[in-house]
């Protein structure tokens, strides 16, 4: 591979972004690169949304007594949060984004199978943000965002149904993009480019739309039966009336754990692809790491029980859900064993990308071993609806997901847009996120375990010093996120050109130009070595 | 630990020391190897950073000693805290086979106490110190979860269900009671504080106020008050089974199957009489749903556990003699 | 390696003015398609399949209730309507076979079968639920209809019912919403039909090309298949001869 050299390097004349002008190329683009934007771009939007929140949330927490709002308003702060940022934010966003744009680019095909239908997915998305934003307009919702019955169902005065509406169509935007996903992986790889020559950000993407396509029709009908109730009152979930509510914990965790897994595989996806850039390696063990990304997929399918050891299970249930949550969590610490030992003889770089992955792989650890305190039935009694479970999760798809995002960002800017962000703000950036997440996340461990509840709009006092360090700790990391906004918004339009290659890095998306032309190619490549075949290739096994 | 900067909650029951031992031994363990792989990944930065432009890395395809290894030890290691948490858990989850029970009601947003010899709280508990304590509870409205950070327990209260928590107290003080499943406005307001006392103290506590007479006996009064005694009665002009010696042994129903008569059965057959009608007799009997609140429904159940074996009842067998009342369902 | 990028002339250069640009070969187009609706599929048993499991946990802790509601189902009608949805199965089949042959006028035939015995079923469905709607008359005596005052199918009025009436609504409501979804999968199902019977009439299809009356005949025996299950679970749970 060749490194572009930034001295020289310059736009190349047509791309996919100037061949077509006028919003109408882009409304109506088939383009999986311009659909990818129009992702990046709604995303970003529900993202700050969500995250506006959050700061909401934190500020009232700032004092025992909450200060800020009552705790009607406070209620619906936490479940608008929670809904926007999951359903909204980041089920979508790694997928919807990088993997639109990058996965026919990395298997050699012009677009994805169906690109009309990845279109339609992304309009689907934006009707269901619709109806996410008229439930927010007609109030917000208050029920938290797993809908628990018979809250949900008989007693809340908010609009649920509305936001039910918006969660149920986005469950089709997903639908369609794995379904795309998984067609593209069979059918349109160029030649030579078989299975265990993919990027892993392609295998993590296959196994992420396997859970998306199984998964996501599930609580599909839940929140349509949620609504039913809702409005019919007939009893499905209503004890009163002669239903049960633990049963729709059942069908909502049946597919709200595995899409826990949606959320992460990308980022473990993009994460291969850092760390193989970053230290100029081929990924080692890369048949472990792609397998361990199917197992990850199978084995989240059964262990929605966790969500439930207090929620009035049997005990043999209990028992089931943890030996296999503990079974999902082996692959996930194969995977960083391997990244770690990726790096042993690289040629590492302190790039941007390089530093999200190894901020992801620190904040990852974390948050998998403290999921691994959880699936601890004994420990979970103390722990489940507390602080802990918040800091858990929060460690995993912030500090493990959005820094994945963060990096996939910076690593494929110069690829999307042509041009180079600028270094120093982005390494600044970096660091302040780093810093300002674990300010953030990790005192909640320790409240947690002190006993503070979730979804408490007002605690008992010594519970306040770590609410005060969380608060600070999310000032500054909302900074370090306006950052990247500011300079990689600059750098689409001022950024110096980037070439074809600014990494040096292997892999099919780095031999096209940059930004790519529409169909990706000039002719379809043929692929002959494997992935990250740095070094002398010849002595790179292909598996 | 400095008073001001808590880092854990009391330990205030037996299991809590055992939790927290678990947590120590995860918190050990993951330091570990969060500090291994911490220091590895700086250690490969730094000795392996790139000197030149141009550098590549060295192109090792993988290990297979090296995968059963990390594959295998993680696994280990994790089947290690699978079995202590099931050991915990299987702690927390048996109910001890003495234990003073006291019944508890969520409803929004306040927790209502009953003890059997009669005192009613709200928000408060008070308990013997060194005596088991089980907790059965329900809720009258949304879910709902009791949980005692200090005895490491909680457990939700589910609305047309029992369910229930047991701890032993070890240090006489004043604990948080929490709410711990969001269940509406003032979810965060749904707190309270659990009251451990000396055993005499406790006594004195219980003989103070003035009551209504213990569950049972409130329960002795509805059963008058809603006329159940018109059907459920040991003489011919009976309609429905004797409910004397009943609960706890098991019953013979129209549909061949049998079920334990427990907390869980008498509350269905009130609220919900014609599901599971006793063998040998018509499905007539009247429902109250509606009519009778969750804290009635404990205090019948009381009642009928109260009642004295007169003679076998028509429909029921006697179940070999149990230690104690099957536990609610 | 950089030389003029791809022209849309050189995308036409192509077979078939069927193959789409960002394919290689028609065969590459044909198998996406195909693998495309068979993940589909899959999707929609997912969707089914939740509301299956409602039904079964349901009926397992509620089975008088279900049996007794069961038996208030039309059985001859929804017997009737089986028979016309595997009729239908059968003529999409002979459609696809048709066009795999290019026999224009078959396969126009017996789309046009298919869509009339699609309709059909939508028919007798509509009577069968504007019964329940206007005016059902239980055994007793009592009618019930499905959105009175007091709720939705409230059977409190009827002796015979009233004991289990919730249970006699979950089995309502899941049945509404079984039959409803499948309906609604009907319904999408014939407008596709639609379009694919215009296309037939104009010639679109010969035997080189004729790819979306295969993926329509594969949607088409799925929402049949889910109905061959809906009907035994839903109106047969506890007939006697």
């Amino acid at each position: 591979m060749t490194t572009s050299d930034a001295a020289t390097a310059v736009m190349p004349a047509r791309h996919y972004l100037n061949e077509q002008r006028g919003i109408r190329s882009w409304l109506l683009t088939t383009d999986h690169k311009r659909i990818g934007l129009l992702y990046l771009f709604s995303i970003t939007a529900f993202f700050f949304l969500g995250g506006f929140f959050a700061l909401l949330i934190r500020l009232q927490l700032l004092s025992p007594e909450g200060a800020l709002m009552t705790s009607d308003v406070y209620n619906r702060m936490f479940t608008m949060h929670g809904v926007i940022m999951v359903f909204f934010f980041l089920i979508p966003s790694i997928p919807a984004t990088l993997g639109n744009f990058l996965i026919p680019i990395m298997i050699g095909a012009k677009d994805l199978a169906f690109p009309r239908i990845n279109l339609l997915s992304w309009y689907i998305y934006v009707l269901a943000g619709l109806f996410a934003l008229a439930s927010l307009v007609l109030g917000g919702v208050d029920t938290g965002w797993t809908f628990y019955t018979p809250f949900s169902t008989s007693f809340s005065n908010t609009p649920v149904v509305t936001a039910g509406l918006g969660v149920f169509i986005a469950g089709f935007s997903s639908i369609l993009t794995g379904l795309n996903f998984i067609v593209t992986i069979h059918r349109m790889r160029a030649p030579g480019m078989t299975w265990f020559r993919l990027p892993l950000f392609v295998w993590a993407h296959y196994a992420t739309s396997l859970i998306m396509v199984l998964g996501t029709p599930v609580v599909a009908i839940t929140v349509l039966l949620l609504a039913f109730e809702r409005v019919l009152r007939v009893g499905i979930f209503d004890p009163s009336i002669g239903g049960d509510p633990v049963l729709f914990q059942h069908l909502f965790w049946f597919y709200s754990h595995p899409a826990v897994y949606i959320m992460v595989l990308p980022g473990m996806g993009v994460m291969s692809e850092l760390v193989a850039s970053g230290a100029r390696k081929n990924v080692f063990g890369y048949s472990f790491v792609a397998f361990s990304s199917l197992a990850i997929a199978i084995i989240g399918f059964l262990v929605w029980g966790h969500h439930m050891f207090v929620a009035g299970q049997t005990v043999y249930a209990g028992l089931v859900f943890s030996i296999l949550t503990y079974l999902v969590g082996v692959p996930s610490a194969v995977k960083t064993f391997n990244w770690t030992a990726t790096l042993y003889k690289g040629s590492i770089s302190y790039d941007t990308p390089t530093l999200y992955a190894f901020g992801f792989l620190g904040l990852f650890l974390v948050g998998g071993l403290t999921g691994l305190f959880l699936a601890a039935i004994g420990l979970d009694i103390h722990l489940t609806d507390t602080y802990f479970v918040v800091a858990h999760f929060h460690y995993i798809m912030v500090g493990g997901t959005l820094m994945a995002y963060l990096g996939g960002l910076h690593f494929w800017w110069p690829k999307i847009t042509g041009r180079l962000y600028p270094e120093g703000w982005a390494k600044l950036s970096a660091l302040v996120v780093f810093i300002g997440f674990n300010l953030t996340f990790f005192p909640q461990f320790i409240v947690g375990y002190l006993g503070m509840p979730r979804r408490y709009a007002m605690y008992p006092p010594e519970f306040q010093l770590f609410n005060v360090m969380s608060t600070a700790g999310a000032s500054i990391l909302g900074f370090g996120y306006l950052l990247p906004m500011i300079y990689l918004t600059w750098a689409w339009f001022y950024g110096k050109p980037a070439g074809n290659n600014p990494w040096g890095s292997k892999g099919l998306e780095w031999e096209t130009t940059s930004p790519p032309p529409t169909f990706n190619f000039d002719r379809t490549p043929v692929v002959t070595e494997a992935t990250h075949a740095y070094g002398h290739p010849e002595e790179v096994k292909v598996a | 630990m400095h008073p001001s900067i808590p880092l854990f909650p009391e330990q205030a029951s037996t299991m809590a020391a055992r939790v927290d031992n678990l947590y120590f031994f995860m918190v050990a363990t993951s330091a570990f190897f969060a500090v291994l792989v911490t220091l590895l990944v700086i250690a490969f930065a730094i000795r392996f950073r790139r000197r030149s432009p141009d550098g590549v890395g060295e192109p090792i395809h993988g290990s297979l000693a090296l995968e059963l290894i990390w594959t295998g030890i993680p696994f280990v290691i994790a089947m290690v805290m699978f079995v202590w948490g099931a050991s915990v858990y299987f702690a927390l989850a048996r109910m001890p086979d003495e234990a003073l029970d006291i019944y508890a009601v969520g409803k929004q947003w306040m927790w209502k106490f009953q003890h059997r010899e009669g005192q009613r709280e709200i928000n408060e508990l008070h308990v013997p110190v060194n005596t088991p304590v089980r907790v059965i509870m329900t809720s009258e409205d949304v879910l709902h979860d009791l949980y005692f950070p200090s005895f490491r327990t909680k457990t939700d209260a589910i609305p047309g269900r029992y369910t229930q928590l047991w701890f032993t107290a070890t240090d006489v003080g004043t604990y948080h009671i929490f709410c711990a499943e969001y269940c509406g406005t003032r979810h965060s307001g749904m707190i309270g504080r659990v009251v451990v006392m000396p055993q005499n103290e406790y006594e004195a506590w219980l003989g103070g106020a003035a009551t209504e007479g213990t569950l049972a006996q409130r329960g002795e009064k509805l059963f008058t008050q809603f006329a159940c005694v018109t059907c459920h009665r040991a003489d011919a002009a009976a309609r429905g089974p004797l409910l004397n010696g009943v609960f706890g042994h098991a019953v013979a129903l129209t549909n061949g199957n049998s079920v334990i008569a427990d907390a869980a059965y008498v509350r269905e057959s009130i609220l919900n009489p014609t599901a599971k009608v006793v063998a040998g007799f018509a499905p007539i009997m009247p429902t109250f749903q509606g009519q009778v609140t969750e804290e009635q429904l404990l205090a019948l159940t009381e009642y009928i556990k109260s009642l004295p074996t007169l003679q076998q009842v028509p429909g029921a067998q006697a179940a070999p003699p149990p230690t104690a009342p099957a536990p609610p369902k | 390696m950089p030389e003029a990028a791809l022209t849309h002339a050189d995308l036409h250069a192509h077979a078939s003015p069927r193959q789409q640009h960002h394919f290689d070969t028609m065969a590459q187009q044909k198998e996406a398609a195909t693998l495309g609706m068979w993940v589909f599929l899959v999707t929609e048993i997912m969707f089914f399949g939740g509301m299956f499991a409602a039904y079964m946990i349901y009926r397992m802790w509620y089975f008088p209730g279900f049996a007794a509601a069961s038996e208030e189902l039309d059985i001859t009608l929804g017997g009737i309507n089986t028979v016309v949805l595997i009729g239908s199965s059968l003529t999409v089949a002979l459609a696809v076979h048709a066009a795999q042959e290019g026999k224009k006028n078959q396969t126009v035939a017996l789309l046009i079968a298919t869509g009339l015995l699609g309709l059909t079923f939508l028919v007798i469905k509509y009577f069968e639920y504007k019964v329940k709607i206007v005016g059902h008359h239980l055994p007793d005596g009592t009618t019930i209809t499905l959105f009175p005052a007091a709720g939705f199918f409230d059977v409190s009025q009827s002796e015979h019912l009233a004991p289990i009436a919730s249970q006699v609504r979950i089995f309502m409501v899941l049945y509404f919403a079984l039959t409803g979804m499948h309906a609604l999968h009907m319904i999408i199902g014939i407008g596709i039909l639609g379009v694919i019977l215009w296309m037939a009439i104009k010639g679109a299809f010969t035997k080189e090309w004729h790819v979306p009356v295969e993926l329509f005949g594969l949607y088409w025996h799925f929402v049949d298949i889910v109905w061959i299950f809906l009907f035994p679970l839903l109106y047969l749970v506890h007939r006697h001869g």
